[in-house]
This record gives structure tokens, sequence and C-alpha cells, in this order.
């Protein structure tokens, strides 16, 4: 069977294209990374899976991936919402996340939420623990029962929302995962489990179909065992490949 | 104390507004335009409690609350549905911010506004009108944005002044008001294209006056040389002529003190010290040495496809003026110098030295940022550049001495990947000349002779125009241009547009032809620049190409919404002809400009040694002295800083900086895969500094730096038959024979520590006079400091870390100690200047280096630390807690020899029990020190007796916490 075609969407300011289509080529994905400027319909047309990379798009000058949403509504318009009709995966990382809920598609129509400035006021950059949950639609986390380990790299990850917003995420299984302690016990917001102040300790959350992720922490920085931070320990556990492996797989029974 | 509202009445009597910039209160005229928004956050805000903290921080305790909030100014022809279409669609979010009309203060707070200076970049601005276009709102006109801080509690008039100082506003990007701010929409002042400078007929003291009052740091000799250069022309130069001379026979341009001719005072003669090092790189004649000492950045071979381009910079006087802009454009200065020789940037290192950060405030000299706002500043300029341009910060260390407050030093690193072979070095008659990036503005005139100059009280005031603030975003996309660029085969040429602007990287790629430029096609941020500006004008993110085509590159930078100018063409007359309103403005011989400048003279004295302040060293509480050690602000965990910066980012990180098993114990390098290579092969990435041997012999400081470059590397595992190095010189005043002396002395460290280990220098940097004059005509030099980058390579599989694996192990020294403590960091925590030796260089460490390397490969090595700072002890207590296990050791000897000794040219290695003998006999010159213990205890027995201490205490001292285990 022939490869996945994937693409890529990046604005200026987009820094971790190279770093996705890599772990996305690891899982089988044809992976073509498109700049902003050269983004249309045709582009999602011929794609089978549609990812936001991660990095600071227009320097987030107007809050993080706002200007790209904007840019991403005009120049994708409906298709975009057709792409997710379609069943067809969507990934939003780091700043593809952020890029994602300003554009309206996460979390959908649940509510609304917004990703702010890390509770410690500044950039940080560390691995930390994920568990996707079980109860979940999402199908890039479907059957991961293993903890995750990923490092993150930002300065607006701190998942919020309101009351009522949360109550529905809950209750859709649109959480789609939560940072935890090394030990797979509960973050419950603690520094540095919960990297950022995250409500409820979120680190990702899908659309109410499961199609959408969007997550905080970069699953593409663990998809080899040398990116693993105690690999010359010896250690394996906690690689992200699964999850690419998952948008891939999906896209190719589609 | 007054209260708030008082304050503002007392400040300015008339009104309730005072507006300024630094140094002088300029009055902002004219009327403020009819509508501004406020941004203001919902709920907690970090920014506004970091803001308080850092206040608090600063001793400015009266204030109680900050509220932080952002301005929009809109021309005042914008209508109020616009701007409120503006506000919903492109500002407001419910969750995290409300956007209201602007209003004035009420009482008991005090408000002060802060807006960008004329011609700084207002990159919130810009992205507000690609939005307003985006959403259908057409051209909204000029836009400006601000900053609104809301200050509660009691203020006097002094503390106010510092907090807006230190904290709300920057000097060097911002104006700011007490009360409401006036913004500015762009545009500056007009000039006429160039002016002629009378220089022919000059006497010799208004040479120099003239040298002095254009900022161009040249000396008599260069004047002279310069004035009968026109004379034999038979007319005057122009500004910008004389400009472009200043500027390319500038010291941070030419090196005139390392192609200088050197006599010491006892006659002996002494080789250029450039041409030093270039010779000894040569005698070395290392086969994978592509490229060395001639481009921007030094190239070597990697594997069979890519090579790497390596380069570390100096940013050491703007991050005195300005340390986030300083530092935030030396990473971006540095990343192009390794554009420059077409390579994709993959790693960057930044090795920080500041003042003490305790400093009594009384103690600062005047015009000196204090040494906690320098490095708060610094590092979060280094942070912000490498985070968002998407290049991983991996190695670096940050250096604590009295003898860099009023001078810190910012060096910054960076490593990139190319294919080999693939960078095109020559420019031919016809092509085009192309600049692309960022566009030309006021900012950054004059920084290359700036940086060659003294800095004193006004320093701050008078050169804020040197530095520049980053734009990292137009650098990745010079980036992504320059990468797809390259591999379609599109240039024969390119340089970045650095130190000297256009003059510099024009004048360089045209060195053997000549060039025809028309300035008015450069790009400009503003109206208004002089043509010499335009020609000087570092402003940043700027990389010029020599294109025979334009429009495939055009196509590219399309691609990637990077701006393109094609400003003219090279020839082969050997001129470089400037054009600007149809006018010549610049006419210039190649040969005089890059070969007109006179060779220095110079004249160094032998450097000595002083004496020790006392005559013996006396340690009570060995355990004591490790505790404090470990806290020393030079050895101690810079975790808190580390993760502030990206080092994950193009996932080829293997070691990070901090590792081991609970992902906080040191590691001696960075080993990184490049991004395209097959990822069996790893690039590995490690410094070597020590601010304190500099000053007691600077030969020995030398050949400990380059040792301890090197000995980091290979205790990663780098193969130390294919290690290229660096060198960084940060030192005071050249023409100063002592000074002199020390550099000479350095600089054959350097050569000598090469040849022994046959590691060639690939690249490397000088940057002088890093001297402060004190009010009362002091002159106050740093330390002597050199910065050593090693780079090595090695196979990931052979990959070894410093953090102790398994209990049951065998620990052994590797290497001899002897007693050389001093300049120690023992001595430096007992504040003293104690007796001994220098650690002097190892004459058997290169090839022990090799041994270890060979049972390395053989697997015989579980976990390798070097031995530098803090000696032995130092490393043995990192190892354990790095792999969160204890070790029983055992010392010979006087254990304050044995322990913290800086001798060089060892390791501590952990071998597997059975693999001690193997490992013996392949590595002669170790010694069995101990086990490694699954309790989490340092024991250390000796003459002295036994002492111990627990990991948790440690990490206490080294950490300041006791940090969780962390995944």
């Amino acid at each position: 069977m022939s490869l996945v075609p994937a693409v890529v969407l990046a604005a200026p300011g987009t820094n971790r294209d190279i770093d996705v289509a890599h772990a996305l080529t690891l899982a089988g994905a044809s992976v073509t990374i498109m700049p902003l400027a050269e983004v249309s319909n045709r582009v999602l047309r011929e794609a089978r899976i549609a990812v936001v990379a991660g990095g600071f798009s227009f320097a987030d000058a107007l809050g993080s991936g706002r200007l790209f949403a904007l840019e991403l509504t005009k120049r994708l318009g409906d298709s975009l919402t057709t792409f997710v009709s379609d069943r067809r995966p969507v990934l939003g990382i780091c700043n593809g996340f952020q890029t994602l809920v300003r554009a309206g598609l996460l979390p959908g129509p649940t509510g609304m939420a917004a990703l702010g400035h890390n509770a410690q006021g500044r950039f940080e950059c560390r691995w930390v623990t994920l568990q996707a949950e079980l109860a979940s639609p999402c199908l890039w986390t479907s059957g991961i029962t293993d903890e995750l380990l990923c490092p993150i790299a930002h300065g607006e990850g701190r998942f919020h929302a309101d009351a009522e917003t949360l109550a529905r995420l809950e209750a859709n299984g649109q959480v789609a995962l939560r940072y935890r302690r090394p030990d797979g016990s509960a973050a419950d917001g603690a520094f540095p489990f919960n990297p950022n102040g995250s409500d409820g300790d979120i680190a990702g959350i899908c659309d109410p179909t499961g199609v959408v992720l969007g997550l905080m922490p970069h699953p593409e920085d663990h998809v080899l065992n040398r990116q693993h931070p105690r690999w010359t320990r010896g250690e394996k556990a906690g690689s992200c490949r699964t999850l690419f492996a998952n948008g891939v797989q999906h896209a190719k029974e589609l | 104390m007054t209260d708030a509202h008082e304050l503002v009445r007392k400040i300015n009597p008339f009104h309730s507004t005072q507006t300024g910039s630094f140094g002088t209160f300029k009055a902002v005229m004219g009327v403020r335009p009819s509508t501004c928004l406020v941004i203001r956050a919902v709920g907690h805000d970090p920014r506004s409690a970091q803001l308080l903290a850092d206040a608090h921080a600063l001793g400015i305790s009266g204030l109680t609350a900050v509220t932080c909030t952002d301005l929009v100014f809109f021309d005042a022809d914008v209508d109020e549905r616009t701007v409120q279409l503006v506000s919903q669609r492109l500002l407001a979010d419910p969750l995290l911010n409300t956007v209201v009309p602007h209003t004035k203060g009420h009482a008991g707070v005090v408000v002060v506004e802060t807006t960008l200076l004329p011609g700084v970049t207002d990159a919130r601005a810009e992205a507000i009108t690609r939005g307003a276009r985006l959403v259908g709102l057409g051209d909204l006109g000029p836009i400006a944005t601000g900053r609104r801080f809301e200050l509660t509690g009691n203020l006097t008039e002094e503390s106010l002044q510092h907090l807006i100082q230190r904290l709300l506003a920057n000097p060097v990007i911002e104006r700011f008001a007490i009360g409401e701010v006036m913004p500015t929409f762009g545009a500056g002042d007009s000039t006429g294209p160039a002016e002629v400078i009378t220089v022919t007929t000059l006497s010799q003291h208004d040479l120099l006056a003239l040298s002095t009052e254009r900022g161009m740091a040249l000396d008599l000799t260069e004047m002279t040389a310069l004035a009968a250069h026109y004379r034999s022309l038979g007319r005057e130069p122009t500004d910008v002529e004389v400009e472009m001379i200043a500027q390319t026979w500038s010291e941070h341009c030419n090196h005139k003190t390392f192609r200088a001719n050197i006599t010491f005072d006892d006659g002996a003669t002494v080789v250029p010290l450039l041409r030093q090092l270039r010779a000894a790189t040569e005698s070395i004649n290392a086969p994978w040495v592509y490229s060395a000492f001639v481009d921007n950045a030094g190239i070597i071979g990697f594997d069979d496809h890519f090579d790497l381009a390596i380069k570390a910079e100096t940013h050491n006087h703007p991050s005195a003026v300005e340390p986030f802009g300083g530092s935030n454009t030396g990473v971006g200065g540095v990343v192009r110098d390794v554009l420059g020789v077409s390579a994709r940037p993959i790693a960057l290192t930044d090795i920080l030295c500041f003042g003490p950060t305790d400093l009594p405030v009384d103690e600062l000299p005047a015009g000196v940022l204090h040494p906690r706002v320098v490095r708060a500043g610094v590092i979060a300029g280094v942070a912000d550049y490498g985070n968002k341009l998407g290049v991983p910060t991996v190695s670096g260390a940050i250096v604590h001495d009295a003898g860099y407050t009023a001078n810190p030093l910012v060096f910054c690193g960076c490593v990139g990947v190319l294919p080999h072979g693939s960078n095109p070095t020559e420019p031919q008659p016809g092509d085009r000349i192309v600049v692309i990036g960022g566009r030309t503005g006021r900012d950054g005139i004059r920084g290359a002779t700036f940086s060659s100059m003294t800095m004193d009280a006004t320093t701050g005031d008078v050169a804020g125009a040197s530095v520049q603030i980053g734009d990292p975003i137009v650098e990745k996309g010079l980036i992504d241009v320059i990468v797809a660029a390259r591999d379609a085969g599109l240039y024969s040429a390119i340089t970045d547009c650095g130190a000297g602007g256009l003059s510099s990287s024009v004048g360089e790629l045209a060195s053997r032809l000549g060039a025809t430029i028309n300035l008015d096609l450069v790009p400009r941020k503003y109206a208004g620049l002089a043509s010499w500006e335009v020609w000087l004008s570092e402003a940043q993110e700027r990389m010029v190409l020599a294109v025979p085509h334009v429009a495939p590159l055009q196509a590219i930078c399309d691609r990637y919404e990077v701006e393109l100018a094609d400003i003219g063409s090279f020839s082969d007359d050997q001129l470089l002809v400037l054009r600007s309103g149809g006018q010549i403005v610049a006419e210039m011989g190649m040969g005089f400009l890059h070969d007109g400048c006179p060779t220095r003279h110079l004249t160094a004295s032998r450097p000595t040694t002083p004496p020790p302040s006392v005559p013996e060293r006396i340690v009570p509480d060995l355990g004591a002295a490790l505790r404090a050690l470990l806290a020393h602000p030079s050895l101690r965990s810079n975790q808190d800083v580390v993760s502030g910066y990206d080092h994950e980012v193009l996932g080829g990180t293997a070691v990070r900086p901090y590792g081991g098993a609970a992902g906080d114990g040191p590691c001696d390098a960075a080993v990184v895969i490049p991004h395209g290579t097959d990822g069996e092969t790893a690039m590995v990435l490690a410094c070597g500094v020590n601010a304190r041997f500099g000053t007691l012999d600077a030969y020995r400081m030398a050949r400990a730096c380059a040792d301890e470059a090197i000995r980091n590397v290979v205790a990663a595992g780098a193969d130390p038959d294919r290690i290229a190095l660096l060198d960084n010189f940060s030192w005071g005043d050249p023409r100063r024979p002592e000074t002199l002396g020390t550099l000479v002395a350095a600089v054959e460290g350097c050569v000598d520590a090469a040849l022994a280990h046959q590691a060639p220098f690939v690249s490397g940097k000088d940057s002088l006079n890093n001297e402060y004059l004190t009010s009362l005509g002091e002159r106050r030099s740093i330390p002597p400091t050199l910065v050593i980058t090693a780079v090595g390579r090695v196979r990931l599989d052979q990959v070894v870390t410093s953090d102790l694996k398994c209990a049951g192990n065998v620990v052994l020294l590797v290497g001899s100690t002897r007693n050389e403590l001093r300049g120690s960091h023992l001595d430096a925590v007992l504040g003293i200047d104690g007796p001994g030796e220098v650690p002097a260089p190892d004459p058997r460490a290169a090839s022990r280096y090799r041994d270890l390397h060979r049972a390395m490969s053989a697997g015989l090595v579980r976990s390798c630390h070097d031995l530098s700072e803090g000696g032995l002890a130092t490393a043995a207590a990192e190892m354990a807690m790095a792999g969160r296990l204890g070790l029983d050791l055992a010392v010979a000897g006087d254990p304050i020899v044995g322990l913290f000794s800086e001798s060089t040219g060892r390791f501590v290695v952990e071998v597997a029990a059975a693999d001690v003998e193997a490992f013996t006999a392949i590595v002669a010159e170790s010694s069995v020190l101990g086990t490694v213990l699954a309790e989490p205890i340092v024991r250390i027995a000796s003459d002295h007796g036994v002492f111990k201490e627990s990991i948790r205490d440690l990490l206490q001292a080294w950490a300041g916490h006791v940090p969780g285990v962390l995944p």
C-alpha cells in the first residue's frame, strides 16, 4: 500500500515542522511541509492527515496562534471542517494546538478553552509524563495504555476553560492526555509534573469526534530511543511513536 | 513617602504626564491619537506577578500591586466601529483578557506607559495590520503598541524612577511616560545623501578629534594613513567612505591586535597572533578540516556526506548596555555566521560571565547595570532567540567573578550542518548583489567601532543606538530560504550582515572583484536615513548573496515570506561604487579598504604570577568545603536557567545539558545528531573556561581551558583524533604591555594545546578593550578570559554519560593529581589566594585520552566525568547526584590536594568490577578510587579520617533544593 499523504502546515515562526514531519515519516506517512504562503484548499484535498506544527508563528504577536488561525481560516475556508467531517486526522502540537483552539476546531462546539501564559510566568522546556485517557474517542491516543514521555517547550501552555466547558470536556471524553507524575499518579497541578498550571492537568484535548487532537507537549521529539532522556541508562519506555502510528493507521483505513 | 497621586504632581507640577527617555528627559510634542485600547488580563496574570516579584527583588518593597496591560494605538482617522472590530476579532479573548478603551488612571494608582522608540520594529503592530487585512478590515493605517503599568503602593520618587528604569521600560527601545505616553508611528528626520568630510588638511590633533567625534576608534597612524590616501587621490572623502574605512579597519572587523607586530620589552619579537593560530592548524594538517579561519565559520567533515560548520562569537559590549538585546542579537549573529557558510544551524552554546549577583548596590560603578539585572536580561535574551528560532541551546556555562561587574561577557556559539562541499564561495562579475531578510534602520549604527572602545559611566546613554533587538522569526525565514537556495544551487557566494552591516558584508564579498550598489534600493524600516547609515547599519537578520539569477531565489523568498532586495552587482574593476539619489556617494578602491590599514606595532611585557596572599591553606571540614564548592555560583546547578532554553527542538538532542537518573545531573558535553544525517554518528560539543587562572598565569589558563574542552568531549565518547577547536578571547586593552603580554601567553597556550592534542583551531574571535574607566580615571579590566569550544564526533552506541550507573561497579581516577591548588575554586570558597601551582599542562594527557577512548570503544566504561572546577570531590559528588547512587572512595596523600586540586588531564570513570583489569590494561595511568554504593551517600576516606555526605545534602547545596524525581 502506498504511503499516507500528510501535510504539515507551517507559518513564519513555526519551528517544529521538521520534527513532526520526521515522526510522521517514521510512522509511514509521505509528508509535505507546506509554508503558509502556499497553503490553499488544494493542499487539504490531497492530504489525509493535517498537522499544525509547533513554534512561534508570527512571534505570537497577537497572542499565541491567533494570526496563524486567522490565516488558516482565510486560506482554507470550509475545507478544514470538511477535512474533519471526513474523519481525516488533524493534529495540532504546541503552537499548533493554540492555533486550532483559536480557529475554533478545539474543543469544537463543546465550549471555549484557551492556552494562557504558564503559571510560573516563563518559557519552560522539560520532560513530562503523560497518560492517555482510555475513555476518550481520540483516534490519535486510542489504545495507548502506557505512559508517554516527551518534552514540553512553551511559554503559553496553561490549558484553561470555564467550569461548564471543563465538565463537558470530561463528560465527552475530550480530555485526551493528562500530565502525570513519573510514578503514574495524578499530578494534581503540582509543578513540575503539571508544568504550566493547566486546569485538570490537561495536556491535550480532542474534538467530540476524536479526529482532531491538540496538545502542548511534543510527542514528535520522542519517537526514537536515543531521544529518551535516560537511554544511556538502558531505559526505553514512553515512546510516542504509537500516537503517530495511530493517526497514520486511521488515515490508511479511510 | 508620598502617596501615589501626589507623586505624579510632584514630578511634573504642570501636567499629569511626564514623558522621557533615559539620561535626559525629552518632552514629546503633539497630541494623543484619538484611539487607544487597553488589553487587560483576566484572572491571575503571571506577567504582573513576575513583575511584582522582580520589583521586590530589586528592593522596591513599597510597591504592593502591579497590573500590567497592553496598549494599541490607532491613528486618528480610524473610525470607532473599525476599532471595535479589531478589538473583538484580533485582540480580545474572553478567557484570557478583556479589551477596553483607554481611560486615565484613578486615585491611588500611578500609571506608567511605555511605547517603542521611533524606528524600532513593532511586531505586534505589524501583526494587527496583517490580521486586520485577513478579517477584511482593510488598511488601518499606522498602528503602534505599548504597555501600561498600574502601580499601587507607597513609592518614593526615587523608587519609581528605579522601577521604571530597571523593569518597566527598556531604554534602548522604549520611551516611557508617568501618565499617558505618546506613540510614534515611524518616520524620522531627513538627511542628505552624503557629505564631504575634510581630512587631507587636518593636523594630527584634528585627525584624532575627528576619529573621536565620529566614534571611529582609529588611532593617529590609521587616521594619518586615511588622510594620506585621500591626499594622493586629490580629493576629500565622503562621510560614507570615512565610516566604511573606520568600520573595516575596526578592531572588531580587522583584528588589528591579532595581526600586529608585537615586540616584548626585552626585545624579543612575536609572530603575529593570528598567524600563530593558523600555523598550528596548518601544521596539524587534519584532512577533515575543510575551512579554517577564512569564512564566517570553520568547516569540518562529519561523515561521508555531511560537514559541520562551527563558530563562536562574543557580544560583550552590547550586553553590558542592554543585556536582553545584547545577548539576543549575539545568538542571532552567530547563527548568521553559520548560515553564512550555507549550513543549517543545529545547536547553540552560551557561556556567560557576570559579576556577583549579591554585589551591594553602593559598590556598583557609575552607569553600570547591576549584575543581577545583567544576568536576568542576558539569560532571557539567549532563551528568547534560540527558542523562537527553533535551534536547541544545548551547552554552556555561567561564570561569576567580581572582574565581570562592569564588563559582562556573552559568548554565543553555533554549530550547523551542510552537505559536504555545498558552500559556494566564488562570486562572479555580473552576479547580482541581493539582500534578504530584515529591513535596514538606524539600529546598530557603528556597532563595530563601539565594541572596540572602553566603557565608562556614559556608555549606556550614548551607545544605546549601537544595540539592536533581534527578530528570530525573520531569521527562521532566512534559514528556510538559505537551505532551499543552497540545495537548488541558486547563489555563488553568501555572507552574513553582521558588524559593519552592508559595508562589511558587501565589502568582503567584493574584495577581489569590485561592486556597484544603489543604496536607494535597500529596503528601509523608515524614511530619512543618511547614505552612510544605510551602508553601516547593523540592523539584524540580513544576509547578502551573490546571485546569477534573481527570479528563482525570489520565488523561494516568497514561499517563506522573506523580503528580498536586488541592490547592485559585482564588477571586475576592483572598485566599490555606491550610488544614492543619482549621485555617487562613495568610490573606494578595494585594495586600500582591505589592505590599507597600517599594521600595528605593539609592545608586550612578560606576564608574572603574583605571589599568593596567604602562606597556607586550612580546610577544617572537608565535607563543608565540598558543599560550599557545589554551591559556588560558577559550579552550582543552572538547571533553573537551562529549563528556560529549548534543548529539544529538531529532535537531534541525544545528551542534554542535564541528565542522569532524575534528569538533574550535569553532563560533560552535549551530544546531538545533526539534522539529515543517518543517526548513527553524533556531534559532541563542549566548552572550557576558567575565570580564575587567567590573572595568575594566562599560558596555563589557555592550556587548562583547551584541555577542559577536549576532556569534556572525550568524556562523552568523542574520538580524540577528530576534535576541532574554536578560540574566543575576551581581554582588556592590548595597548597596555602587561595586558598584551598575557594575550600573547594565552595564544601560545592555545597553539601548544592544539599541537599537543592534534586538535586544530578552525575559527576564532577576539573581543578586546573589555575595560571600564571609572570616574576617578582608574581602568578596570576583566580577568583575561578564554573560551575554548571543542567539537568532536562519537558513534551513538559509544556515547558515555557522567551519571553513575550501577552499585558494585568500581570507580577509578584516570590521570594524576599534583599539588595545583593555586587559583582553585577551593580558594574561591575559602576566600583566599592560597599557595601552590596553577595547574600545569599534562604532557601525557593527549595519549591518555586516546587510551581512554580505546577503553570506551571496547565498551568498558559505564560512566565518565571530567575533573575540573572543584577537583575530584566535586566530580565524584556530581556523578553520584546524577546517578542517585552513592560512592565509597579512598584518597591517598594530602586529601586537600587529592580532593580539590584542579590538575588537568583527569577523569573519574566507572567500570564494572569484572572489567577493571581489562580497563587498566588499556589505560595504564589509572588507579582505583573505590566503589559505587546503592546507599545514597558519598563517603571519602583519607589520612584525615572519613567524611560522608548524603546525596540529599549535596543536592541541596548544588541545586538549592532537592529536586523531585523528574521523568
